[in-house]
C-alpha cells in the first residue's frame, strides 16, 4: 500500500452550496430593482448605490481587520448586500455624511458587534435605516420626484410618497377618493414610476428578483407570501369596512416598502425563521404590524419596524415551532 | 406524478457510470480473508482451524445467538490462518484467511442456470433454510434476514415491499441484477410472501432506471401478487421508512419499525440471494458490487467472492491513479471510507467508489447562515443544525428531546450546506452519546 488515502464520515459528495453563491445569488436578483432605481432618479441614485456598498465593505474590512483582528470576510459577499439593500432603503438625495453613519451602523453595531455574518439578530441594513430615520427624519423623509434619465447633477423637485401623502391628506380631513386622483395609477406604481427610496418603487422588478431566488432556491415562499398575503387580507378588509378611510390591498401591497420587503428583507436567511411554519408566522406577523403602523401609527410606512420587531421574535418562534416530525407519536 | 415522501430529500448528481455494464465474474483469487462477522447482532463462533481444507459453501462459523448468521466459505482449499485481521471498519476483527485450491463446490449446491419457480418448502422450512444459508440484508445493513421474518405474535403483516430504489448515486449493482436476474428476483419475492403469508408485494423502483422498471413489470405479471412501483428520483428514497410512506402512505412511528404499520422491506440484492438459497440451496458467499469513480478506467459490476480483497477488484476495474483520494465502501451518501484497500468484500459490500484526490478533501467549515436548507432537506423532519449545536455544547438532553435517534444518518444535511457545516457527524456523535445515557439509564 503506497498511497495514503483520505478519511472522513459520510457524506462523500457535496451539493456545492456555498455561502458565497447564496450571497451572489442574492445580489443578482437585486439587479433589477436597481436598476430602475437609477432610471427613476438618475445618477443621485447610482451615487448613493456605490457610495453605500463601498462604505459597506470598507467598514467591514477595517473593523475586522484592525479592530477585531481576524481576518476579514468581505469576499463572501454579504457586506455587499448590506450595502444594497441599505441603499435600497434610501431617498436618492441623502447627503453622503448621513450614509456612511448608516452603514456605520449597520456594518459596525447590527451585524459585526454581534459577531459577523449569522450570528446578527437584527437585519443590519434595516438598523441602519432605522437608526437614520429617527436621527435625521427630515434628510430621510425627503424623497425626489421621479425624473426618468436625469443624469443632470442638478437638485431634482421633491416630493411626498404616496403613502405619506394620503397618510397626511386622511389626517386633514382630506377624502380618499380624491387623495387617490394624487397619487400615480396602479399600473405606474407597479412599474416603479413614484416617489420612493432608490430599491423599493418596482413592483415587478422587485418581483422578478424574487422569482429569480425562488428558483435557486436562495429563498422559500413562505415568508414573502404569508407577509403579502396578510397585508392584502387585512387591508382588504378595512377597505371594505370603511372604503373613505382606508385604502384597498393593491394601495398597501404597492406602496412603500412592502414589496422591498418581503422579497429582500423578511427572507434575510440570518435573520428570520429556520423552518416553514415558523416563516409564515414571521410574515403573518410583519404583514400585521406592518398595516397596524401604516393606518394606525405615527408614520406612514411601517415595513421596517415590523421586519425589526418580527426579528426580535425569531429565536423564539425558532424554540417552539417545530418542523412536523416523520412518524410523530400522538401522546 | 410518480410516488415520492413527502418532505426533504435531495438530488445529487447520479453518476452511474457502470449502468448496463454486464455483472462480471471476477477470477478465483489466490487467497481469501473471510471476517467470522459480517452481520449486525450477536458473533459467530468459529468452526475451523489452520490446515482444514474446506469446500465452496461450507459452513465456517456458526451463528451465535438468534439474531446472528452463518458464515461460509466461499472458494476451496486449505485454511491458512485464523487471526484478528482488519476489515472495512479499520479494526482487527476475527477471520479466517482460506487459500485457494481449485474450486469445488459442496455436492448438494445446484449449479446449473436453471430458473425453479416451484416453491417446495414450507413457511417454517423457508425460514430455517434462509438462516442455514446466512442470509443477510445485502443493502448495505447486513440484519440476519430470517429475524426479520420471524414476526413475534401479535404482530400482523400485510405487505411485503422490495427494495430496489438504489437511490445511492454511482452504484448500480442492483440495476443490474434486476436486468439479468428478473425472474430470480420473482421467485425470491414469491418465496419472500410465502414466508410472511402475504399476498401483496411492492418492487419500489426509481425512475432514473426505466428500463429496470418496465423488464420487472412486464415478467411480474407471470408471478402473482407482486406489483412494481416506479417512485421519483428524490434521495433517500431508498430510506426503509421513506419507501413505506412513497409506497403505502403510511409512517413508521418514532423509534418503530416497518412492522409496527404492517410492513417488512428487504433489499433486492437479498430477494435474489434468498431465490439461491432456497431453491438452489446455496449460502451467501457471493454477491454483486460496483466498483466506480469518475477516475475509474472500466466501471463495473462485479460477481465477487465474500472475502476477496477490495484491492481485487479496483485492480480488476483499472486500478488506483496518482490523483486517487479516497475509496469508499458503499455509496456516496451513506458509504464508509477505507483507511486501506488490502480489506475484503463482505455481505454488505454493495460497492468500492474511488473519489479523485480533489473530491476528497471537505470544504473549509464556514458559520452557520441560517438559510434553513438543513431542515427543509431533512427527511425525518428534524432541524439538523440545532441538533449540532446542542450535540457540539454536550446537551444530551436537548440532543434526544429533539429527537436525534430518529436520524436515518442519510446525509442530505451535510450535502446541501452551504457552508460545509460538519452537521451529520455531530448528530453521530449526539446519537451515540443518547444511547450510552438511554442504556444506563435503562439499567437502573
Amino acid at each position: 500500500m503506497s498511497k495514503l488515502l483520505s478519511v472522513s464520515l459520510s457524506p462523500h459528495v457535496h451539493s456545492g452550496n456555498s455561502v458565497k453563491k447564496e450571497m451572489y445569488g442574492v445580489i443578482i436578483a437585486m439587479i433589477p430593482a436597481m436598476l430602475v432605481g437609477f432610471y427613476a432618479f438618475g445618477l443621485d441614485a447610482v451615487r448613493v448605490t456605490a457610495i453605500s456598498v463601498i462604505a459597506a465593505v470598507g467598514f467591514e474590512y477595517l473593523i475586522q481587520k484592525f479592530l477585531l483582528k481576524i481576518e476579514p470576510t468581505v469576499t463572501d459577499g454579504s457586506a455587499i448586500i448590506t450595502g444594497m439593500l441599505f441603499a435600497f432603503n434610501m431617498p436618492s438625495n441623502l447627503p453622503i455624511w448621513i450614509i456612511l453613519i448608516g452603514i456605520l451602523v449597520s456594518i459596525g453595531v447590527a451585524k459585526l458587534s454581534f459577531g459577523g455574518l449569522g450570528q446578527n439578530p437584527f437585519n443590519p441594513a434595516l438598523v441602519g435605516r432605522v437608526f437614520l430615520l429617527i436621527s435625521f427624519p427630515v434628510q430621510m423623509t425627503t424623497w425626489p420626484k421621479v425624473n426618468p434619465m436625469n443624469f443632470s447633477m442638478v437638485d431634482a423637485e421633491t416630493a411626498a410618497t404616496p403613502l405619506a401623502l394620503v397618510k397626511e391628506g386622511l389626517k386633514n380631513g382630506d377624502n380618499l377618493s380624491d387623495l387617490m386622483g394624487k397619487i400615480p395609477s396602479f399600473t405606474d406604481m407597479f412599474l416603479g414610476i413614484m416617489g420612493g427610496s432608490i430599491g423599493e418603487i418596482s413592483a415587478i422588478a422587485i418581483l422578478l428578483g424574487g422569482i429569480y431566488m425562488l428558483w435557486k432556491k436562495i429563498i422559500s415562499w413562505h415568508i414573502p407570501v404569508s407577509m403579502l398575503g396578510t397585508i392584502a387580507i387585512i387591508a382588504a378588509i378595512l377597505h371594505y369596512v370603511n372604503p373613505q378611510a382606508y385604502a384597498g390591498a393593491d394601495f398597501h401591497l404597492l406602496t412603500g416598502g412592502a414589496m422591498l420587503g418581503a422579497v429582500f428583507m423578511a427572507t434575510d436567511m440570518v435573520t428570520s425563521p429556520m423552518t416553514h411554519k415558523g416563516m409564515l408566522i414571521f410574515g403573518f406577523g410583519i404583514g400585521l404590524l406592518t398595516i397596524l403602523i401604516r393606518v394606525f401609527g405615527a408614520y406612514p410606512e411601517g415595513v421596517s419596524f415590523a421586519i425589526l420587531i418580527m426579528n426580535a421574535f425569531v429565536p423564539i418562534i425558532n424554540t417552539y415551532v417545530k418542523p412536523k416530525r416523520f412518524g410523530e407519536v400522538k401522546k | 406524478m410518480l410516488k415520492t415522501f413527502p418532505v426533504g430529500g435531495v438530488h445529487p448528481s447520479e453518476n452511474k457510470f457502470s449502468a448496463g455494464k454486464k455483472i462480471e465474474t471476477l477470477p478465483l483469487p489466490k487467497s481469501v480473508t473471510i471476517p467470522a462477522g459480517q452481520h449486525i447482532g450477536a458473533p459467530t463462533q468459529i468452526l475451523v482451524k489452520k490446515g482444514d481444507a474446506v469446500k465452496v459453501g461450507q459452513i465456517i462459523a456458526k451463528a451465535g445467538g438468534f439474531v446472528s448468521a452463518n458464515i461460509h466459505s466461499s472458494v476451496s482449499g486449505k485454511v491458512s490462518k485464523v487471526d484478528d485481521i482488519f476489515d472495512s471498519s479499520g479494526y482487527r476483527r476475527p477471520s479466517v484467511v482460506i487459500e485457494v485450491e481449485g474450486d469445488e463446490w459442496l455436492e448438494d449446491i445446484d449449479r446449473s442456470e436453471n430458473l425453479k419457480t416451484e416453491i417446495t418448502l414450507s413457511k417454517e422450512e423457508i425460514i430455517k433454510k434462509i438462516s442455514e444459508m446466512g442470509i443477510v440484508g445485502l443493502g448495505g445493513a447486513t440484519f440476519p434476514t430470517h429475524v426479520k421474518l420471524s414476526i413475534p405474535d401479535g404482530k400482523k403483516v400485510g405487505n411485503l415491499l422490495i427494495n430496489a430504489v438504489e437511490c445511492e448515486p454511482y452504484l448500480t449493482a442492483d440495476h443490474q441484477l434486476m436486468m439479468e436476474k428478473a425472474d430470480e428476483i420473482l421467485v425470491g419475492t414469491t418465496i419472500l410472501m410465502k414466508a410472511l403469508n402475504v399476498n401483496k408485494a411492492y418492487i419500489g423502483i426509481e425512475n432514473n432506471k426505466p428500463d429496470a422498471i418496465s423488464h420487472l413489470s412486464e415478467k411480474s405479471k407471470n408471478y402473482k401478487g407482486i406489483e412494481v412501483v416506479a417512485l421519483k428520483v428524490q434521495y433517500p428514497q431508498g430510506g426503509e421508512k421513506q419507501l413505506i410512506k412513497a409506497v403505502l402512505n403510511r409512517e413508521v412511528p418514532s423509534g418503530g419499525l416497518p412492522l409496527d404499520v404492517g410492513c417488512v422491506v428487504q433489499n433486492v440484492g437479498t430477494a435474489f440471494a434468498i431465490y439461491e438459497a432456497v431453491q438452489k440451496n446455496k449460502p451467501l458467499f457471493e454477491r454483486i458490487v460496483t466498483v466506480t469513480g469518475k477516475s475509474v478506467n472500466k466501471p463495473s459490476n462485479f460477481l465477487v467472492r465474500i472475502g476477496t480483497s477490495t484491492d481485487t477488484l479496483i485492480e480488476a476495474a483499472g486500478g488506483l491513479h496518482e490523483n486517487s483520494g479516497k475509496v469508499v465502501s458503499g455509496g456516496p451518501m451513506m458509504g464508509k471510507a477505507l483507511s486501506r484497500t488490502d480489506v475484503p468484500i463482505t455481505k454488505g459490500s454493495s460497492g468500492v467508489l474511488i473519489f479523485k484526490e480533489e473530491e476528497s478533501k471537505r470544504d473549509e467549515i464556514k458559520p452557520c447562515i441560517r438559510c434553513a436548507k438543513c431542515v427543509s432537506v431533512c427527511p425525518m423532519g428534524l432541524e439538523p443544525y440545532l441538533l449540532m449545536t446542542v450535540s457540539k455544547s454536550q446537551n444530551y438532553e436537548r440532543v434526544e428531546s429533539e429527537r436525534a435517534l430518529d436520524c436515518i444518518e442519510c446525509g442530505s444535511c451535510s450535502y446541501t450546506c452551504p457552508s460545509s457545516r460538519p452537521l451529520l457527524d455531530y448528530i453521530r456523535l449526539g446519537k451515540s452519546e443518547v444511547t450510552k445515557i438511554i442504556r444506563s439509564r435503562n439499567q437502573k
